[in-house]
């Protein structure tokens, strides 16, 4: 009865499904972080094969996170638009050499070394965000908060995660249904409103939502509390599986994930691997 | 009063005091009064007891003395002294006392903290550090004892209220608790569900030896399954503390705001009222005497024609045809909430609409209201077919308000509040003030008129929802649960103002799963199971026709029992006589109700707890 999820687990086995969450995570912070030092053209790219394999793996369809999908490109394509209206110079200064490809009004000037930089920032989002989208969809939720508490992050951190996870649907619908009584009174949320007047009874729809997800708060940490939860100094979950092999050579991919960029920072004298250089 | 020496069931340690309360007064911080007085109660181990008493009576609070919600979480002044399970559960920690005593919360969704069934059972395990590989095992024997082990996998959002709640059941059963508390664990079912958890909690005291304390105000559903003692509380003291046979005949239970079982209400009707040695708190097992039968027969028989007349429906004001509705998805994968429903709503009826939960009641309404769409069918409202409008054009005819008046409810002062949805329509200020003064007056909120919506109680708050939309002036009324959680006091205040505004000639469409509200206050009932209509008659006839209640998870009341008893061929005249005995009684200006207006206390309504910090 509960409508399907904008982003969540898809439960269709695939190889990527019997690797435990702790390797997933692992390998997506791995993607995560060394995405985020490196700015080398063949490592995106790498990144970016890596996680097509990856998808091509899961047997996850674009179809299931199509929603996602869509935002991520928007934004994806408004991001680029905003870095080429603010810092059309943006490529000359890093690269410090400037080829005009085209010639525009003013400033804004088409140079290849700034669709190169805008191509490096693209390919951030194509190498990180499937990976992240498929660790959501290739986990099951109880596995989330049982494999950050086994790399390392607190329990009642991880805990917070896998209580969000457990509420989302709850409060989707209770948006949905206070949505439409305020409607039925009169209030209108949708296109056909002004935008002025839409955002004001936006209001009152949130107000009432807000004030009851505060109350739900308080009744599930009297329940965690009277079930014992933080009283220890540690924990165990119920959902945890044994790491086997194909998770350490995940592991080691993630870990390889963040050496390789790390390591091309000193071949490249920088972040950047300057094809505009000698 | 009374304690009683002997007790049915044999026990080794029978004389050992599980939970023991001496003279034990508590005052919450924020309060100005006490909310328990001189509280003196003694469970032993193996007993299995029902605490009932109006909201504001302090029941709730005497459960969180027992688990260590109070002082630990909700602060206060506490006097006398506490022990549960051989501590005192003021001064060990929450978690010490939950070891021994466990407790599940009236609401079974709210307390569900696992993303599945499994883990949500297993998480004391985890707080405990269990090892990982000794939980299924024990997660698994918890819910057998519960009753949900072929849902280990599901997640909360595919469960009924009755399987969570079964789910909470099992989270505390893991860790084998000596003592369960429940808190109103009948409020969120249906009847047939409620009775299955009477049952259950029955079988864990019976097979595993369990001690009991369930704090509720549906008495005759607790009944169901025998308990030892009744312990009956008003105004944060305990009245009467007797086994149930002796409340049940001592006419306490009416004086304190809680609806005695209909069986004993009819024979007091009769002028046959029941004594303690009958045994007359469950309607089966009642020893009648031959004066009794004979007074219920001359009494059904004095009634003459009541209502037994064909219905002639007055003119349709909301005509449903064929109407059918696919929720989820049209790939097929869809779930049939409703299906070929086809229906009158005469202008000015007052109609209820009952089944179980996921029947498809709550469907129908939110069809019409255009929250859902229709995927077969027309809603036709004085003749025309209403599908191509918008829900806020639908909102000016058919107002419908939702079960929990938190989910409405957005501005802070109640003129304001009503005022929302007729600024929003853009009426003029003239007129906004005129309908806001006339609702004020239909729905008795005009003394608070200036008070800030936080400091109203849960009904009063249920009032402006219904203010607010009343206000819109629609034709038909929908209201979702109108009476939920409520004790009979308020229940009893709440229905006759809705029967008021009824007869002001708004057509009124109750959905519930309270069979006493549809017997009392409607003429007609529309019976759901499985998204399908399975009766439309007189209340009277659906809750005696025992085909009908198995088939829509509804239960036949004590008065049925009682006509099979007393040989009364149709049990729907002994059903027609006691309601209009009820209704005769509730308009007389002396009707015993009320206690209601006092205003309830600050653990059964949270929000004037809020109000008051």
């Amino acid at each position: 009865m509960s409508p399907a999820p904008v982003l969540g687990y898809v439960d269709r086995p695939g190889w990527l499904h019997t690797v435990t969450g702790t390797a997933k995570l692992v390998l997506v912070v791995g993607a995560v972080v060394g995405a985020m030092i490196g700015f080398d053209l063949r490592y995106l790219l790498a990144l970016c094969a890596l996680s097509v394999v990856a998808w091509g793996v899961s047997r996850v369809r674009l179809r299931d996170l199509a929603a996602v999908l869509w935002i991520i490109l928007s934004f994806m394509v408004l991001n680029n638009l905003l870095i080429f209206a603010f810092a059309p110079g943006y490529g000359t200064e890093l690269f410090g050499t400037r080829h005009v490809l085209l010639d525009g009004p003013g400033r804004w000037d088409v140079t290849a070394e700034q669709l190169y930089y805008q191509l490096l920032v693209t390919l951030k989002y194509g190498a990180v965000l499937p990976s992240v989208l498929l660790f959501i969809a290739t986990t099951r939720p109880p596995e989330f908060a049982s494999s950050l508490h086994r790399i390392g992050v607190p329990y009642r951190v991880a805990y917070a995660v896998s209580l969000a996870l457990r509420y989302i649907p709850d409060v989707q619908r209770e948006f949905r249904t206070i949505s439409q009584a305020q409607q039925a009174r009169g209030l209108d949320t949708s296109s056909r409103a002004s935008i002025p007047v839409r955002v004001r009874n936006l209001v009152s729809v949130l107000l009432p939502l807000l004030l009851g997800s505060l109350e739900r708060i308080e009744t599930v940490s009297t329940a965690m509390e009277l079930r014992g939860f933080g009283r220890g100094r540690g924990r165990t979950w119920y959902d945890l599986r044994p790491l086997r092999g194909r998770d350490a050579a995940v592991m080691l991919l993630g870990v390889a994930l963040v050496i390789v960029p790390a390591v091309l920072l000193v071949v490249d004298g920088g972040r950047y691997w300057n094809v505009f250089a000698g | 009063m009374t304690v009683p020496a002997d007790r049915d069931r044999p026990s080794a340690d029978a004389d050992e005091a599980v939970i023991e309360l001496r003279d034990v007064t508590f005052q919450y911080r924020a309060q100005s009064e006490p909310t328990l007085h001189g509280i003196d109660l003694t469970v032993r181990r193996g007993e299995k007891i029902a605490v009932v008493g109006a909201s504001g009576s302090g029941k709730s609070t005497l459960l969180s003395l027992l688990n260590g919600l109070v002082p630990h979480r909700f602060g206060g002044t506490l006097t006398g002294s506490v022990r549960v399970a051989g501590a005192e559960p003021a001064a060990v920690p929450l978690v010490r006392t939950a070891r021994h005593v466990g407790t599940v919360l009236q609401d079974p969704s709210g307390q569900f903290v696992g993303l599945t069934v499994a883990e949500d059972i297993a998480f004391s395990l985890e707080n405990q550090e269990v090892p990982s590989a000794q939980m299924p095992e024990r997660v698994r024997a918890a819910a057998t004892a519960a009753g949900i082990a072929d849902r280990l996998g599901a997640a909360p959002q595919d469960l009924s209220g009755g399987q969570k709640q079964r789910v909470s059941i099992a989270g505390v059963l893991v860790d084998e608790v000596d003592v369960l508390l429940f808190d109103e664990p009948l409020a969120m079912l249906d009847p047939a569900t409620g009775r299955e958890a009477v049952e259950l909690i029955d079988a864990l005291h019976r097979e595993r030896g369990i001690t009991i304390v369930i704090v509720e105000h549906r008495l005759e559903d607790v009944l169901h399954r025998d308990v030892d003692r009744i312990v009956l509380m008003a105004d944060g003291r305990i009245v009467a503390d007797a086994p149930p046979d002796e409340i049940v005949a001592s006419g306490m239970l009416e004086r304190h705001g809680i609806r005695p079982p209909l069986h004993v209400a009819a024979l007091a009707c009769a002028g046959a009222p029941v004594t303690a040695a009958q045994r007359p708190a469950n309607a089966e097992r009642i020893e009648l005497t031959e004066t009794q039968i004979a007074a219920i027969r001359t009494w059904v028989a004095s009634a003459g024609d009541l209502g037994g007349a064909p219905r002639t429906a007055p003119a349709g004001s909301l005509e449903i045809e064929g109407l059918g509705c696919v929720l989820g998805g049209g790939d097929g994968r869809g779930v049939r909430a409703l299906e070929g429903v086809s229906t009158r709503i005469g202008r000015g009826e007052m109609v209820g609409i009952l089944g179980s939960n996921g029947a498809g009641k709550s469907t129908l309404a939110r069809v019409i209201c255009g929250f859902e769409a229709a995927t077969a069918g027309v809603v036709r409202l004085d003749g025309i077919d209403i599908a191509p409008w918008p829900i806020a054009e639908r909102g000016e005819h058919v107002g419908f308000v939702l079960q929990e008046p938190g989910q409405m409810i957005s501005a802070s002062h109640i003129a304001e509040e009503i005022a929302l949805g007729l600024r929003a329509r853009g009426l003029d200020d003239a007129e906004i003030a005129r309908r806001t003064e006339s609702v004020l007056d239909v729905c008795g909120l005009r003394p608070f008129r200036t008070w800030p919506v936080s400091a109203l109680s849960h009904g009063q708050k249920k009032r402006l929802t219904i203010a607010a939309v009343l206000a819109l002036e629609p034709r038909v009324l929908i209201l979702d649960e109108p009476t939920a959680g409520q004790d009979f006091a308020h229940y009893t205040e709440f229905m006759d103002f809705l029967a008021a505004v009824n007869a002001g000639g708004t057509t009124v469409l109750l959905i519930t799963h309270d069979m006493h509200l549809a017997l009392e206050y409607t003429e007609r009932v529309l019976v759901m199971a499985q998204g399908r209509l399975l009766a439309d008659a007189h209340p009277a006839d659906v809750l005696t026709d025992a085909d009908i209640t198995a088939r829509a998870d509804l239960v036949t009341t004590g008065l049925y029992a009682l006509a099979r008893r007393c040989g009364i061929a149709d049990p729907s005249a002994l059903v027609r006589r006691f309601v209009a005995a009820d209704r005769a009684a509730r308009t007389r200006p002396d009707a015993p109700v009320t206690s209601a207006a006092t205003g309830a206390a600050p653990e059964d309504t949270p929000a004037a707890d809020g109000g008051a910090r």
